[in-house]
């Protein structure tokens, strides 16, 4: 053994500090870089979406002077029957045609009736059947323009002469001349909101599948989290310790990582095949879904669970309470932040799922807006998937539209999981 | 401390709610019409079904995206309230896919609705291609036939455009295309891959005697990197292909006929895929499309009759139809009445070859 003076001890210590404070420095340097690289990538994920969905929630609409033309459309009153066959189609060609007088020809006014969505006659048609008066009369309306137009419109803020696409150099004159005299603006996309999905941009919307993603997500709810919450607090605060609860656990444990997949494919084979549900139902997404959230909502659960200090139990049965009033009047009140928070990022996962509703049918066309669990329904996700698969351009930013709406979604699901801990969060 | 959480009164009220709902929805007769089947064929068969909805007083019909093969499975599966009404598929039923709906009790209606062109295409910055069957063979089969004019295989040797064809550009070989569970590649395996490998006497002579192995030469695509899976969205091709210019993709024609300002069809033959091109089969490649009704189902489902006639009405699949405006190619106008011929007497399939 040396002896070393206090000088050198000092000399080493001070030698090795730089080093430390260099290592110090670095680490901390890392964990800056990497927080910074996520906000790097969230920063350019959301402003890509941003600016290709920012288009989807305006849309250019044609303002045309429309007459309800007893003859044109064919009806001499007003009631459910007559209107189901009235011919608004023809109601909007007179306007187009008195708007441009100058078209004839069959081949041009095909191009011409083509301004307006195909959509436009049913707008009609819940005008008259709001107000029967405006039968013979006439009113100035502004009318979804075809997608095609909607596409061309936009990318002339782009660039100078714009994506034409299909619309023939005829077409985009009468466009140009329509904007000029203010007859064609782009105004706010409320059938974006209001629709469900359609073949047409100009007519789809997302409220059948935010509709459906709800539903599903309540069934999902109302029965994962009591049925995980109970499973949590047997296992951990009555179930004794031996083989078959460590089983338990590893299966639930394994469950958790189990490709989401394979409980669609259970859940066709089960709710489906065998208890014959129908398909493509809320009810059987939310069941499927709850198979799989129940393993995350389990495992939070029982973390939160055992976070409760053993104190507080010791302290409740030494006032003499019964097993049961420990649980529910101490230990869950205090676990309960910790649960919701699982629970409510079990069910952001849950809205995110895809894969385990293509079996059961979900993956789907749906146009009417769902009423209850048992009605045909879509959710946001897959929407977001079939609209990225279709070939018209003017589905490219609905498409980032309903992401931004999923992530709002999202966002609310999270911020109402942290501020639900911040306010029933005991500290002790 | 002494607030009692209602989490046991939920448990049992959630509870019975579902129960009560599972078992009325169980009893409930379906009021919609169920399709599933190809994403080829969906965007028709979605826009037929909200034309129709809006048109009669008939519920919206379901309309799944599932696949032609998966779409087949859950057609065959058997008669009832379960089962789907009417399936689309990208080509025609397979004789297997035949048989296994017929021991299942299904009747099937064949109903073919048009055509789809299937396009290589590359970025507008870049020359246009002019390719021949033969070209896009020799450039993407796993195995080709030996430079040196031998008849025997050689593991794919060429690296670009030029050491295929001295005519084409002296690029890298790189192909953007749909994944083996595709339609599209199925489609383009057969038509384009297999239509040029016959164009060799040798390799068609041995279709005769040994028919897997033939099909193993003309449908195998190399894996070394020339083509590239690129998944099953289209729009991300032609976005793939924006950004390199060098590069060929492989998707269906109305999402060339979408994005023509970005994208060019590759010349097959000598042929532009346009529509004209596609409807009069001069263009090589295009595939007929196909709907599969369930015959059992026609007067039992409401609306399924008036679906299968909205479908293959003038207005819809005509030449001037919806259908057409949505990329479709329609079927020539005899063909067209001798459909909807067969769709009114309900003439259930039960031998391909018969009706090939």
């Amino acid at each position: 053994m040396t002896d070393l003076s206090q000088a050198q001890v000092r000399e080493r210590i001070e030698r090795r500090l730089t080093s430390r404070h260099r290592k110090e420095k670095l680490f901390r340097g890392l964990g800056i870089a990497s927080i910074a690289f996520g906000v790097l990538a969230v920063v350019v994920l959301f402003t890509d979406i941003i600016s290709k969905g920012s288009g989807a929630f305006v849309q250019s609409a044609i303002e045309l002077r429309v007459h309800y033309d007893e003859q044109v459309l064919g009806i001499d009153k007003v009631d459910d029957e007559s209107l189901a066959w009235a011919n608004f189609d023809g109601v909007i060609r007179q306007a187009l045609l008195q708007r441009f007088p100058e078209v004839s020809g069959r081949k041009e006014k095909r191009e011409l009736y083509s301004l307006v969505s195909t959509g436009a006659p049913f707008t009609l048609r819940d005008r008259l059947k709001a107000d029967p008066e405006l039968l013979g009369q006439s009113e100035t309306l502004w009318l979804a323009a075809d997608d095609d137009v909607d596409t061309f419109v936009k990318s002339l803020d782009d660039s100078k002469n714009g994506f034409r696409g299909r619309t023939s150099d005829q077409k985009a004159g009468w466009i140009q001349q329509l904007m000029e005299s203010g007859e064609l603006k782009k105004r706010f996309n409320t059938t974006f909101f209001t629709n469900g999905d359609s073949r047409e941009p100009e007519q789809a919307g997302i409220r059948a599948a935010l509709v459906g993603s709800l539903l599903t997500l309540l069934v999902t709810l109302l029965l994962s989290f009591p049925i995980g919450v109970s499973a949590a607090i047997y296992l951990e605060e009555y179930a004794p310790k031996n083989r078959w609860t460590d089983l338990i656990e590893v299966n639930i444990n394994n469950l958790a990582a189990v490709p989401s997949i394979v409980f669609g494919l259970l859940g066709l084979a089960i709710f489906i095949n065998f208890f014959e549900l129908p398909r493509s139902a809320p009810l059987v997404g939310g069941l499927v879904l709850t198979l799989m959230t129940l393993p995350t909502i389990i495992i939070t659960s029982r973390a939160s669970l055992k976070s409760v200090p053993p104190s507080i139990r010791e302290a409740a049965m030494g006032m003499g309470a019964s097993r049961m009033q420990v649980v529910f009047h101490h230990v869950l009140p205090l676990a309960l932040p910790g649960m919701l928070t699982g629970a409510i990022i079990g069910m952001a996962q849950a809205l995110g799922e895809t894969a385990p509703l293509l079996m059961i049918g979900m993956v789907a066309f749906i146009v009417d807006v769902p009423g209850g669990i048992t009605d045909p329904a879509t959710v946001l996700p897959v929407q977001i998937y079939l609209w990225a698969d279709s070939p018209e351009r003017a589905f490219v930013e609905r498409t980032s539209a309903a992401i931004m709406v999923l992530l709002a979604v999202l966002i609310a699901m999270n911020t109402s999981a942290v501020w639900l801990r911040k306010k029933l969060e005991r500290r002790w | 401390m002494n607030k009692r959480p209602a989490s046991k009164k939920l448990v049992a009220s959630a509870l019975a709610a579902l129960t009560i709902a599972a078992s009325q929805a169980a009893l409930a007769a379906r009021d919609h019409i169920s399709i599933v089947g190809s994403s080829t064929v969906y965007p028709f068969t979605t826009t037929v079904a909200e034309r129709f909805s809006r048109a009669t007083q008939f519920k919206t019909p379901v309309v799944e995206s599932t696949g032609t093969g998966g779409g087949m499975k859950l057609f065959c599966q058997g008669v009832g309230e379960n089962t789907a009404d009417i399936t689309g598929a990208s080509r025609r039923i397979k004789q297997s896919e035949l048989d296994m709906c017929n021991e299942n009790g299904v009747d099937v209606v064949e109903v073919q609705i048009g055509y789809d062109g299937i396009v290589l295409a590359n970025a507008k910055s870049a020359e246009p291609f002019e390719l021949s069957r033969r070209d896009i063979f020799l450039a993407l089969a796993k195995d080709v036939p030996n430079p040196d004019g031998s008849k025997t295989l050689v593991p794919n040797p060429y690296r670009t455009w030029k050491d295929v064809n001295p005519a084409l550009p002296a690029h890298k070989i790189e192909v953007l295309g749909p994944p083996p569970t595709s339609g599209t590649r199925d489609a383009f395996a057969e038509l384009a891959m297999e239509g040029g490998c016959k164009s060799f006497d040798w390799i068609a002579a041995k279709k005769k005697e040994d028919k897997s192995a033939y099909k193993a030469i003309c449908h195998n695509v190399r894996e070394d990197g020339a083509y590239v899976e690129a998944g099953e969205n289209d729009n991300l091709i032609v976005n793939k292909l924006v950004a390199n210019p060098n590069a060929l993709g492989i998707f269906g024609f109305s999402f060339l006929d979408q994005n023509a300002d970005k994208v060019q069809g590759s010349l097959i033959e000598g042929r532009e895929p346009t529509f004209d091109s596609i409807a009069d089969q001069s263009y090589p490649v295009s595939r007929p499309l196909f709907i599969y009704a369930k015959k059992a189902h026609v007067n039992v489902v409401p609306g399924v009759k008036q679906f299968l006639a909205e479908f293959t009405s003038e207005r819809a699949w005509g030449d001037d139809g919806y259908l057409a405006d949505k990329g479709m190619i329609p079927l020539p106008a005899a063909k067209r009445q001798q459909v909807v011929a067969d769709v009114r007497k309900l003439s259930a399939l039960t031998d391909l070859a018969a009706k090939k």
